[in-house]
């Protein structure tokens, strides 16, 4: 691994934090990515991105409690009946081959896009509705 | 109820793409079990925390899981998660957000290319 892949590692990795931060995700959308890119295999970077999403949402959680914007029994319970959904979906992917598993995550990245772009127009016309 | 649903579907979600599952939570927590848009990310946040501690013991089982590769990656990402969350607090952010919606644009391309 050379430095200049180690930089670019660690700067999307912060890029990553934030955009965790400010839209509540785990930053698994640029983890993978950046794990594909440092030559792990489709399945093995998934794996990965999960064990890096956790300090990362700590952190960010915390952060959130002291401004009084975390409700702990809703994310508890999201979260617990989360755990089932885990098993179905680990299922899943360890039953696709890792080219398919690429392209949907590719397409995954886009639709979050689009996403992204939809949740933006819509607090901006929250804020300014006379002009929608 | 329909908490357990949100969590069952970000679950799903969170294994199959390596990701934390708050691109469907966040959205549901909006709509349907009616939190603001921070208390949402807020809650997601922590909900995803469970979320990815069980899909780590999943896979970890399997070998998947490289602890030196999530270090370098997850360890600048709780600066950047502390920046974002108080950036989050002052800012909508909206400009930010287009330039990451073209990062992921961009990255997306990258993996189609490789």
């Amino acid at each position: 691994m050379s430095a200049t892949t180690i930089a670019l590692a660690i700067a999307l990795g912060l890029a990553a934090g934030v955009l965790a931060g400010i839209f509540g995700v785990g930053g698994g959308i640029l983890f993978v990515p950046t794990l594909v890119l440092l030559g792990l295999g489709q399945l093995e970077a998934q794996a990965t991105s999960l064990l890096a999403i956790i300090p990362t949402v700590t952190a960010g959680a915390l952060n959130q409690r002291r401004y009084g914007h975390l409700r702990v029994r809703t994310a508890v319970v999201v979260g617990v009946a989360s755990i089932v959904g885990v098993e179905i979906g680990a299922q899943i992917a360890t039953s696709l081959p890792e080219s398919a598993l690429r392209r949907l995550f590719a397409v995954l990245l886009f639709i979050v896009a689009a996403q992204l772009v939809w949740r933006a127009r819509r607090s901006e016309r929250a804020r300014y509705p006379e002009s929608s | 109820m329909r908490l357990v649903a949100i969590g069952l579907a970000a679950g799903v979600f969170s294994a199959l793409f390596g990701v934390g599952g708050g691109i469907i939570a966040v959205p549901l927590l909006v709509l349907v079990a009616r939190l603001s848009e921070r208390e949402a990310t807020a809650t997601s946040l922590a909900a995803i925390g469970i979320t990815a501690l069980a899909g780590v013991a999943v896979f970890g089982a399997r070998g998947e899981v490289r602890v030196g590769y999530a270090a370098l990656v997850g360890l600048p990402a709780v600066a950047g998660v502390l920046a974002g969350t108080s950036l989050q607090q002052r800012v909508r952010a909206s400009t930010l957000t287009y330039g990451f919606a073209l990062l992921l644009v961009a990255v997306g391309i990258l993996l189609l290319w490789q």
